[in-house]
């Protein structure tokens, strides 16, 4: 059985435009271990919730850079979303459902738990003032072929 | 992303098309605001049929929707969530407070009662 290792950076700007791109070139670039479209779809939205999460919070929708660094491991995608924003003060307080610092741009506040829901694992790292980095793991299902 | 909207019965039917995202969010709310506003109606189904991705930014367009309905006494369902719409709305918890119907009549129907 051959092995799949392969893996790419992307950084753009922290602009709400390119959150579509964004999703598309990691879509792109995870096809080639032919996800299911249920997996993609969670992958699509997880990496969503954390990219947004870096215009609208860690830069305040101003001018910033993001950087997603994607790596595949026969079938496991590894997706790393950095920031250099302002940083997470309390980010347990941050991972609760339903909160959110900007209520009156009507956020939901179900970033985080949409990500843990839709991956296998989340590790969010982060320092004041310095930004913050967010590591999402998917195992994709594999069919044994007998 | 589109919205297109007609209405029935004074019920103020809103059909996305596309993607929900951070982006388009804004859209929504400043389109199905200015309508409900422009035709002082305030009953509302979501049309889901044609949206190929949504996230959480969405959710959050859905539920500020929700509370200007309720504000003025009207009542919000949706119609036609395919299979990953239902897991975002279930995730986020919004089918206790959102209903969600099999099709347009039987959302008419429950809201003409």
């Amino acid at each position: 059985m051959s092995i799949i290792k392969n893996c790419m950076k992307l950084e753009f700007l922290s602009k709400s435009e390119n959150e579509s791109f964004a999703r598309v070139a990691v879509s792109s670039f995870v096809s080639q271990v032919d996800p299911t479209i249920e997996e993609l779809v969670e992958i699509k939205t997880a990496l969503s919730e954390a990219v947004t999460n870096s215009i609208i919070h860690a830069y305040n929708n101003e001018e910033g850079i993001v950087c997603i660094e994607c790596s595949i491991e026969n079938n496991i995608i590894e997706i790393i979303i950095k920031d250099k924003g302002k940083g997470i003060e309390d980010i347990h307080k941050a991972m609760e459902p339903l909160y959110t610092s900007k209520p009156e741009e009507e956020r939901s506040g179900m970033g985080f738990t949409v990500m843990e829901t839709f991956v296998d694992e989340m590790k969010v790292e982060s320092e004041l003032g310095k930004g913050t980095k967010v590591t999402l793991k998917k195992v994709i299902a594999k069919t044994i072929e007998q | 992303m589109k919205i297109s909207f007609e209405t029935v019965n004074n019920i103020l039917i809103c059909k996305l098309d596309g993607e929900i995202d951070h982006h388009t969010a804004k859209k929504l709310k400043d389109e199905v605001d200015k309508t409900i506003d422009t035709f002082f109606i305030r009953n509302l189904i979501f049309d889901f049929k044609k949206v190929t991705f949504m996230d959480s930014s969405g959710i959050g367009a859905i539920i500020g929707r929700y509370n200007k309905i309720k504000d003025m006494g009207g009542v919000l369902g949706v119609i036609n969530c395919n299979k990953y719409v239902e897991k975002i709305f279930s995730v986020s918890g919004l089918f206790s407070i959102i209903k969600k119907f099999n099709s347009l009549d039987e959302a008419v129907r429950e809201f003409n009662q």
